[in-house]
């Protein structure tokens, strides 16, 4: 099921302030896929879950389902599977009654509703665990039985509010895989939540980047990564973090403090230039000179902490291969890959090609 | 040695309540166990003839307890889960509007901070043949409305029906207070979840919200069970003096209690009866709230 959306608009009126939760957002999801709404929170992810699952009602704009407009259809009516941050589990039933409750309310023959929720529930893999309560469960097993709950009747999207959050760090690990896989099994369009980008980046088939209400960017992962539309979108994509440094052009020349490192096709003028931490070649005749404040080796690579007087962040980083000679302290040159490397807008934080 | 001084010190902090309740309830308890077995007990001289069966032998024998005790059980099994259905409803009711909801809530409180004598009073005046409110009600409909309800010669019938509607509207307040507290502590995202699973309103009512509710309802079954089982000032506010009670055949065990204790046979052993009466009465209870607490164990989920 293709979801559009149209114009879609949220306002939030307070007391005396209006909050514009969601603004204008116009995103087409394609049938089938898997779908990571990301952003930092109170960026209007949930709220536009929300509205999508017709818990909420849009301000402005349409919802589409396929061709149909659902903007006003009441969420009982709209076909989804919806799983809560925290479940929403019925704490009086056992795994199997809030499996079989949604069927139960469709009326489905008793023995039909059972070998679905069965169907299901193995699916996820907790067949074995029909006969607990929720409170009985791991959090790992409760997410797994909302996600059962909501697919047992066979809905034509599936919404995930932050479905990992309330997970440990290992859990959250497979858990999201899990997600891949049953998404992939039943082949249903699958929207999600998350702030956590890697979260996002790692299952998602695309990926919608909100801030404040406003859509960002949307793409498939990597190539938002490789190619991010604002500074915003390139600050928030990647771990460890892209590194900003305040630099200028002059005579079509990438300048960080007195080092030319790239040639850059614009009018003179003071940017922020963004280099992911992988985007650094250390070289002896490299362009960039950094001085490096420690060295971490990770195995698979190293990870060098540097200074430069023209960074603008917190730890300066880059990560190079696990063979390459690097010293403990002093000043290496690098050079900066120039894919790897993103030049903005001082002013509009725009991305400047 | 720190332990025995802490010990001395939290016997001291609890000797005031202690104390207190030692005199007040477990000496007047004990008291009446003990008199209830006394046999033509003289609360005036403290005599009686012997220890034995004798007093609850006679309030077996009583007509007038036995009367009494039936009336006690049909206020009870009647009253109780009337107004308990009656309140979840209004509570939940009250739960899903928004406008006005603070002004309804103070509406169906009112009752619980009147003086129940002076509202028993008050539906007596209501309730009166002659100018009550209801027969004038009944006489717009065009029916006979020389009904006598609360006066003397009324019936137990009609007396009965005036005092469970009482008795059921004097007890919704405090339940309604409590289901509401309960209903606003549940998670609306359950109700999101079943609106997904377009579940049907009695559903959600009767899977969710009962469910859900279930450990305030037993509460308030526990203590409503209790508190029907003591009825008497309904009994008296409604119909006044005890020749009023008496000629209805309307009274409850607490006010046989009662009437015994003022029994001018205080010879005979007056006192006695209203203790065997009572203890028959507190052996009820437990039973009545064991049974209570039974069947929550396995209905209730926390």
């Amino acid at each position: 099921m293709e979801i559009t959306l149209k114009k879609l608009t949220k306002i939030f009126s307070e007391k005396d302030a209006e909050v514009r939760a969601v603004d204008n957002l116009d995103i087409t999801i394609p049938s089938g896929k898997l779908i990571g709404l990301l952003g930092p929170s109170g960026c209007g992810k949930s709220t536009t879950l929300y509205m999508i699952a017709g818990l909420l009602q849009p301000t402005e704009g349409e919802i589409f389902f396929g061709d149909e407009d659902v903007t006003k259809t009441p969420p009982e009516k709209r076909g989804i599977g919806l799983v809560f941050q925290n479940y929403a589990l019925y704490p009086h039933m056992t795994v199997k009654q809030n499996i079989l409750f949604p069927l139960e309310n469709m009326k489905m023959p008793k023995d039909e509703a059972l070998k679905k929720a069965q169907y299901y529930a193995d699916l996820v893999g907790i067949g074995n665990l029909m006969g607990r309560k929720p409170k009985q469960l791991s959090g790992g097993q409760q997410q797994r039985v909302a996600i059962a709950r909501a697919l047992v009747k066979e809905p034509r999207v599936l919404l995930l509010d932050e479905p990992l959050s309330n997970l440990d760090a290992r859990l959250r690990l497979q858990t999201r895989e899990e997600i891949r896989r049953i998404q992939k099994e039943t082949g249903i369009t699958t929207i999600f939540v998350t702030h956590d980008q890697e979260e996002a980046m790692s299952i998602s088939d695309n990926i919608v980047v909100m801030k404040l209400g406003l859509m960002q960017q949307t793409g498939q992962p990597q190539h938002v990564y490789d190619d991010p539309d604002n500074l915003f979108v390139a600050k928030f994509l990647g771990t460890p973090p892209i590194n900003l440094f305040n630099g200028s052009i002059k005579d079509n020349q990438l300048y960080i403090g007195d080092e030319a490192i790239l040639p850059f096709k614009a009018k003179d003028q003071d940017v922020t230039i963004g280099i992911r931490p992988e985007g650094f070649d250390v070289k002896k005749d490299g362009k960039l000179s950094i001085e490096v404040a420690s060295i971490e080796h990770l195995g698979r690579d190293i990870s060098i902490i540097a200074k430069h007087p023209n960074f603008d962040g917190h730890t300066l980083r880059g990560i190079v291969d696990a063979d390459t000679e690097v010293p403990n302290s002093g000043v290496i040159k690098v050079n900066i890959r120039p894919n790897k490397c993103f030049v903005f807008n001082k002013e509009t934080e725009e991305r400047m090609k | 040695m720190v332990e025995s001084k802490n010990n001395l010190k939290a016997w001291l902090y609890l000797a005031p309540a202690l104390i207190l309740m030692a005199i007040f309830i477990f000496y007047p308890l004990f008291n009446t166990i003990l008199i209830a077995f006394k046999e033509k007990y003289n609360y005036m001289t403290g005599e009686f003839t012997q220890f034995g069966f004798g007093n609850f032998a006679f309030i077996f024998r009583n007509q007038i307890f036995w009367r009494t005790v039936s009336n006690t059980f049909f206020i009870v099994f009647v009253s109780v889960p009337i107004s308990i259905m009656l309140s979840l409803l209004i509570a939940v009711g009250l739960n899903s509007i928004k406008p006005l909801q603070k002004v309804f809530q103070t509406i169906f409180f009112l009752p619980y901070v009147t003086n129940t004598i002076a509202i028993g009073m008050v539906f007596a005046v209501m309730f009166n043949q002659s100018y009550g409110l209801i027969n004038t009600i009944i006489g717009w409909l065009g029916l006979d409305n020389a009904i006598n309800w609360v006066g003397y010669g009324a019936g137990w019938g009609r007396a009965m029906t005036v005092l469970l509607i009482y008795s059921v509207w004097e007890a919704l307040p405090f339940k309604i207070l409590i289901f509401l507290s309960g209903l606003q502590g549940i998670d609306k995202q359950y109700y999101q979840a079943a609106q997904i699973d377009s579940t049907p309103r009695v559903r959600v009512f009767t899977r969710i919200t009962v469910p859900l509710l279930s450990p305030m309802i037993a509460y308030v079954a526990v203590t409503s069970f209790i508190g029907a089982f003591k009825e008497y000032t309904s009994v008296v506010a409604l119909f006044g003096l005890d020749t009023s009670i008496r000629d209805k055949g309307i009274g409850t065990i607490v006010w046989f209690l009662y009437r015994s204790l003022s029994d001018p046979r205080v010879g005979e052993g007056s006192a006695g009866w209203a203790a065997a009466a009572a203890l028959f009465l507190f052996v009820i209870i437990l039973i009545f709230t064991f049974i209570n607490l039974y069947i929550s164990k396995k209905r209730v989920h926390y």
